[in-house]
């Protein structure tokens, strides 16, 4: 089995260096035969993907035949391991993950290889850099990081078992979500190289690699929150952000890519920012990089990080690499990438989207600072300090906050001029309802002057009505117009409006999933718990809940033995509710993991952790968490991949212009 | 002074005098506040009234020590230096605002502040930039210009 792995993995390396060198060759040196060596090296670069896939496969079926005299398998899986786990071995662990990185982009090359007749010249370039970034994985995974090292000595009995914070049904979704987000930003960085590379003229570049942005961006989203729905359902602390690096290395990238995504539409309605933009997504890239060096060189401590290794310096060159050919190709074509307009005024779409960029960017730069902030203060003060949860959330909250006030402004905003009088007309309502609801708040008992929290809090629910009403009176509008010429009804047009501007409408409906996270993290706030022992018949409160223990008792499998409760949850005397939070001790790792019971609704989550048993009374010791509007932050995410796939979708029909005189609402933001 | 603002003036001291013991003897709410400003040191890299580990080593007797601390009536400045003094600069999950930490907390708005000034230079730079009009820029266009005009403001305008 290894050997077939191995041989793979270094013939995927040959084919992959062929597919960069000869298509490179064909590039630069246009003659006779150039054509069929670059048709040599896009069929290479296919093969390579069917080499990746079968060493991954390998790999599996390794896992599944217990295969223990390759060393990653005998690290990372055991017999007993349920199949599906057994199937999420691939990535849990540094070779396989880096195998997984390395089949997902040559599945995007595969893609990307077999739509070549989009734009041949284009789609080669693009095919090249792809192979390049190939080569590199491979030489990683042939020669510092191989999945099918095999074990010294005797064979093993049985394996040393998943991680138990692995073993849990997301954590077989969340890893391959992330990864197409990581490795995805692959393709739109090739295509942006590839037309700086070869001066490639007008902007359907741009419209190619906003489709690849969006898509990887969609994948990056559903990754970051599963990640954190997998934290707050496995971890047990009660959260789902702690701003570990591991996270914030997810986190970049997603910053600059929806900076990119914003600032794109400069580049396509009016011909500006060409610079800006080949440099976010350039950083985007870096970025994603920049997050496997982090996690894999163990530069900074993280839960999640992998053990420190060799392969820290591999990336760093790779980066410099990366750097260098970005900074060579630009200075050299830069010509190419003049602005065609110049600005017209401060309150105009082109400005919104300037400072949209700059606080996503600002952001993404905070927590790039705090992140490395630690390794900083090592080399200038010789002591390590902590950056955490109150130096990120102390500086990002703020930056958050202007960004909603901005998603509120932007869409309203017109290209090249807005007239103050139709910012008024148009805002006048919206604020209103937002300051309604503020004060509506108030009075239903929030007290912003008490901490600066519930202040926040507060500013993020207002802020949040604000840009639910634009985003609603900009769906209304619309849907006034086409209902005045149809005699549709105004949902029906509505629903017509936004198949005529998918892109438009979808990116509104994920502005929307993105206040009702807001709302969601504004809920921690007022996060309450409590720890109690609880013996047979004891009782605890919290909130407006009573939990009684009705019972507590052990099990038993051959992977894991657990401890768990039998919890009545009471609200207003009548029972709505049992829960049963679980302590689980495995075997094969030897280590112990909290499966959580949660009653989550609307208003709040009912979070449930078996501590442990107190060793001198028997009893189990269960701690309470009680956490408004979380469901909110899940729902959000939900509608946000429905926005982000509606904008997905090609626009169902032309829009026909109406004359203007027949038009009875005052014109706003239009565009994107 | 009326005595009715005598009065409000009277208050007013009354009440400021008053502050500093608002809030002095609830002492769970300072336990609350000083756990969330430290980590636990085990290595989970958790805020320390966060930190959930069945059996961790430290946590349960660092949250022990801090509540001795807040009974004893430490000041929280009190409070964090010890827990420094014993397990390192590491335990604050924050950087203090001396010395060079002081830079962790400066930059990002360092690079806000800067941020917007070079958003509006450009802005500013931008409007300045002169329009390459043609000669008769104000002659009527026809055929492939007029398209051009048209697909732009279309483009534009998304109607």
């Amino acid at each position: 089995m290894s050997q077939i792995g191995s041989f793979a993995l270094l013939l995927a390396l040959a084919l992959s260096a062929y597919s960069f060198l000869a298509g490179a060759l064909a590039l630069f040196n246009q003659g006779y035969g150039s054509e069929r060596l670059g048709e040599t090296a896009r069929r290479a670069g296919i093969a390579a993907f069917a080499i990746v896939l079968l060493a991954a496969v390998v790999l599996v079926v390794a896992a599944f035949q217990n295969d223990f005299s390759i060393a990653y398998i005998f690290h990372h899986s055991n017999r007993d391991l349920p199949a599906p786990y057994k199937f999420a071995t691939l990535w849990s662990g540094q070779e396989g993950s880096l195998l997984f990185w390395s089949l997902l982009l040559s599945a995007y090359g595969l893609v990307l290889r077999l739509r070549y007749k989009t734009d041949v010249r284009l789609f080669a370039y693009a095919s090249v850099i792809i192979a390049a970034v190939q080569v590199f994985f491979l030489l990683v995974l042939n020669f510092a990081a191989n999945p099918f090292g095999v074990m010294q000595g005797s064979l093993p009995a049985d394996g040393t078992g998943l991680n138990p914070l692995l073993q849990y049904p997301e954590m077989v979704i969340h890893p391959p979500m992330l990864y197409l987000g990581y490795v995805g930003f692959t393709v739109p960085f090739a295509f942006a190289l590839a037309a700086l590379i070869m001066r490639y003229p007008g902007e359907k570049w741009i419209h190619i690699t906003r489709r690849w942005t969006m898509v990887t961006w969609g994948f990056l989203t559903c990754g970051i929150f599963l990640g954190a729905h997998w934290a707050y359902s496995v971890l047990g602390w009660g959260g789902y952000w702690g701003w570990d690096p591991v996270e914030n290395a997810s986190l970049m990238p997603w910053l600059t890519g929806t900076a990119f995504l914003h600032s794109v539409m400069m580049q396509e309605k009016r011909g500006m920012l060409k610079t800006w933009n080949m440099w976010l997504i350039f950083s985007t890239f870096m970025l994603s990089i920049f997050g496997t060096f982090l996690t894999r060189s163990g530069v900074v401590s993280s839960v999640h990080a992998f053990a420190q290794s060799s392969i820290g310096d591999w990336f760093v060159v790779f980066l410099a690499l990366i750097a260098a050919t970005c900074v060579f190709f630009y200075v050299k074509n830069r010509s190419h990438l003049r602005s065609e307009h110049k600005l017209e005024s401060l309150v105009s779409r082109e400005s919104s989207f300037l400072f949209n960029n700059l606080l996503l960017l600002v952001a993404c730069f905070t927590v790039l600072w705090g992140t490395l902030f630690p390794v900083l203060s090592e080399w200038v003060q010789g002591t390590k300090v902590t950056v955490g949860p109150p130096f990120f959330n102390r500086v990002n909250i703020p930056v958050a906050l202007l960004l909603l006030l901005l998603t509120a402004i932007g869409p309203l905003l017109a290209w090249r001029r807005t007239s103050i009088e139709s910012l008024k007309r148009n805002f006048l309502w919206p604020t209103v309802i937002a300051l309604g609801a503020g004060i509506l708040l108030v009075a239903l008992g929030m007290r912003p002057w008490k901490e600066a929290s519930y202040f926040y809090s507060l500013m993020t629910i207002m802020l949040s009505v604000l840009v639910a009403m634009t985003v609603i009176s900009e769906f209304v509008r619309g849907g006034r117009v086409i209902s005045g010429h149809s005699g549709q009804n105004l949902f029906a047009s509505m629903v017509q409006l936004a198949r005529r501007n998918t892109r438009r409408y979808g990116g509104y409906i994920v502005h929307f999933g993105v206040i009702v996270i807001m709302i969601g993290f504004a809920g921690s706030a007022f996060n309450q718990d409590k720890e109690k022992e609880l013996g047979y018949g004891d009782k605890m409160t919290v909130g407006a809940y009573t939990l009684v223990c009705r019972s507590y008792t052990q099990d038993y499998n051959p992977n894991y033995q657990s401890e768990w409760a039998i919890i009545d949850v009471f609200k207003g005397g009548k029972q709505i509710a049992t829960l049963n939070p679980e302590r689980r001790f495995y075997f094969a790792s030897q280590q112990t993991s909290t499966i959580v019971a949660n009653r989550s609704t609307m208003r709040e989550d009912l979070y449930l952790v078996y501590e442990g048993l107190n060793q001198d009374t028997g009893r189990p010791i269960i701690r309470v968490h009680l956490n408004p509007l979380v469901m909110w932050i899940w729902v959000g995410v939900w509608i946000m991949i429905f926005g982000t796939a509606l904008a997905l979708v090609p626009n169902m029909a032309p829009v026909r212009v109406p004359a203007p005189a027949r038009m009875h609402v005052e014109p706003v933001g239009a565009g994107d | 002074m009326s005595s009715r603002a005598s009065l409000i003036f009277k208050s007013a001291l009354l009440l400021l005098a008053l502050y500093p013991l608002l809030g002095a003897g609830d002492e769970a709410a300072r336990v609350n506040d000083l756990g969330h400003r430290m980590m636990c040191v085990c290595g989970c890299n958790q805020i320390l009234l966060e930190c959930n580990h069945v059996g961790c080593a430290y946590s349960e007797r660092m949250r022990s020590e801090l509540i001795a601390a807040v009974d004893r009536g430490d000041n929280d400045n009190l409070v964090l230096q010890a827990f420094i003094q014993k397990y390192g600069t590491t335990v604050l999950a924050a950087p203090t605002k001396t010395g060079f930490n002081r830079v962790a907390w400066i930059t990002p708005y360092l690079a806000l502040g800067l941020g917007i000034l070079l958003v509006m230079f450009i802005v500013r730079a931008w409007r300045k930039r002169p329009l390459v009009l043609p000669a008769d820029a104000v002659a009527p266009v026809y055929g492939v210009e007029l398209d051009h005009f048209r697909e732009q403001a279309r483009k534009e305008t998304e109607v």
